[in-house]
């Protein structure tokens, strides 16, 4: 786990592909947010997954989303734990993806206290181990 | 086909320890279910139902079974976090009902105050296939995604801080009663406000307490009922109900009792007004909140007027809620609350609440549990229990 400026001061613990969402992660690296849709129904799938819970179809079509989405839900961490326990205050939110999921993930960039529900954020990619993970900010 | 009046709750204890370094998680378990089957009448000889959940040590039913040396017909490790125990006593009522055991043994222990980990550790979260999208963010304990649906739930409707610190100011008024209370201290909204911020909106009187404990419950076939001395209560209706994420379309306002409210209504045949004592789960206030507006005690939106003036106040508000002191102030047991839940409602329905916090006349009582997370997914269990002759 590696903590960088370029994370917004976090943690930034790797994720562990797998054979369902590899195609995520390496659109990540690309730096850019790939998505699975139902080739059935059309639903866009979250989290990534070779499943459509909408229709019960097991096959999925990754395309490029637009990275932009507004702040669903937000808080503001004070007390943490572990690695992050020096991290705080820190933001968690969901963000309302302009293709439909409200995906969790951290706000960075910006003042803690300034994290509205409604804004507008985009995403970035910030480098986790051997990946990227996807935080978002104004 | 329905479990009402198909099993009565025959034995209820609740471990009096807070913090209990020397003591393990399996002797817990048993001291528990010792004072619970003293309290029916009956033995560890009696017992051939027994359900336990994600607290329970090593192969759950099977290590448990072991060291009590039960026998049984029936074993149910059903998995949803705190509620898991309301949602037994509906599982024992089901299996009863259909002649596959007579005298159920639901139990809970666990000292994540003074033992380490809780349940649900990171063994089994490693596994998760949503892991990879909900692992990266310091999400800090349970806190976080409660905070995240309080902060959605006061962004549609309005809902205060201060009308979420009624209910922990309720909670301690009760407790000040509880003798084994871990925190028996009455507290005023402006203290609540005054508290720690831990995750916004959520400050640190918000937040139940972590408490090492345990609990158990009987539940038995009305034939053996019929032999016992002690007083009964009897099993009316239950409901549950998972939610999750949705496919990324999670809704935080709501929790899953707006699913397994109106199935326990309607199995035990009663309506809202017909309840006269509601243990309702309180992992944070907003829990509490978000579910009584779920199970329907008023609409969608008006929890926090719901909860001011008093209304959670035993006895005199238009809902009693809590009187054991709830697991805001009295105990939250290995981080599960469901048990105390139910404890607290028989001992309402046998008029063995404190005196000064026991509903008049209590003939109707409803049991509420929440496990998991709001933020995420989570398991929802409402049992509706009533007097003997209900």
């Amino acid at each position: 786990m590696t903590t960088t400026a370029e994370a917004g001061g976090l943690p930034a613990p790797e994720p562990y592909p797998n054979t369902e969402d590899a195609p995520f992660w390496a659109g990540t690296a690309e730096g850019r947010l790939v998505l699975p849709k139902c080739t059935n129904c059309g639903t866009v799938i979250w989290y990534p997954r070779q499943f459509c819970s909408e229709c019960s179809g097991r096959d999925v079509e990754w395309f490029q989303a637009s990275g932009r989405g507004t702040i669903y839900a937000r808080t503001v961490v004070h007390r943490a734990q572990g690695p992050w326990r020096d991290a705080a205050p820190y933001v968690i939110a969901y963000v309302e993806l302009e293709e439909g999921p409200r995906v969790l993930t951290n706000i960075i960039g910006v003042d803690p206290a300034a994290v509205e529900v409604g804004q507008e954020v985009h995403a970035v990619f910030i480098p986790a181990g051997a990946h990227r993970i996807v935080r978002f900010t104004r | 086909m329905s479990i009402r009046g198909k099993a009565y709750m025959a034995g209820i204890f609740e471990h009096p320890g807070r913090e209990l370094p020397d003591k393990t998680t399996a002797q817990i378990h048993a001291e528990s279910a010792a004072g619970a089957l003293a309290d029916a009448g009956l033995s560890f000889a009696d017992v051939d139902g027994y359900f336990c959940a994600g607290d329970a040590p090593g192969f759950g039913p099977l290590s448990m079974a072991d060291y009590m040396g039960l026998s049984c017909s029936y074993v149910d490790s059903t998995e949803m976090g705190g509620s898991t125990y309301v949602a037994h006593v509906g599982h024992a009522a089901s299996a009863i009902a259909m002649g596959k055991c007579t005298v159920a043994l639901i139990t809970l222990g666990g000292k994540p105050r003074t033992g380490g980990q809780g349940p649900g550790g990171a063994g089994r979260m490693g596994t998760a296939p949503e892991s990879n999208f909900e692992g990266q963010w310091g999400i800090p304990g349970a806190v976080g995604g409660y905070a995240l649906a309080a902060s959605r739930h006061m962004y549609e409707f309005g809902t205060t801080s201060e009308q979420l610190a009624e209910i922990k100011v309720a909670a301690s008024l009760h407790a000040q009663y509880n003798p084994n209370a871990f925190l028996r201290k009455v507290v005023t909204v402006e203290e609540v406000l005054d508290s720690p911020m831990v995750s916004s909106p959520l400050r640190r009187m918000d937040c139940c307490v972590v408490t090492d404990g345990g609990g158990a419950l009987v539940v038995v076939a009305p034939e053996i009922a019929s032999q016992l001395s002690g007083p009964k209560v009897k099993v009316l209706g239950h409901g549950e109900a998972p939610k999750h994420t949705n496919n990324g379309r999670i809704d935080l306002t709501h929790s899953g009792a707006v699913w397994s409210g109106p199935r326990a209504f309607s199995e035990a045949g009663v309506s809202h007004a017909d309840i006269d004592y509601a243990s309702i789960y309180d992992s944070f206030t907003i829990t509490v909140l978000m579910t009584l507006e779920d199970l329907g005690f008023c609409e969608k939106g008006k929890g926090g007027e719901f909860v001011s003036d008093g209304a959670l106040v035993s006895p005199g508000g238009k809902l009693p809620f809590n009187t054991d002191g709830g697991g805001l102030c009295n105990n939250h047991p290995t981080n599960r609350g469901g048990i105390t839940k139910v404890i607290e409602a028989v001992r309402q329905l046998r008029g063995e609440a404190h005196p000064k916090v026991q509903v008049p006349d209590c003939q109707i009582a409803l049991a509420h549990g929440t496990g998991g997370s709001l933020g995420t997914r989570m398991g929802s269990a409402t049992l509706i229990l009533g007097q003997e002759d209900s």
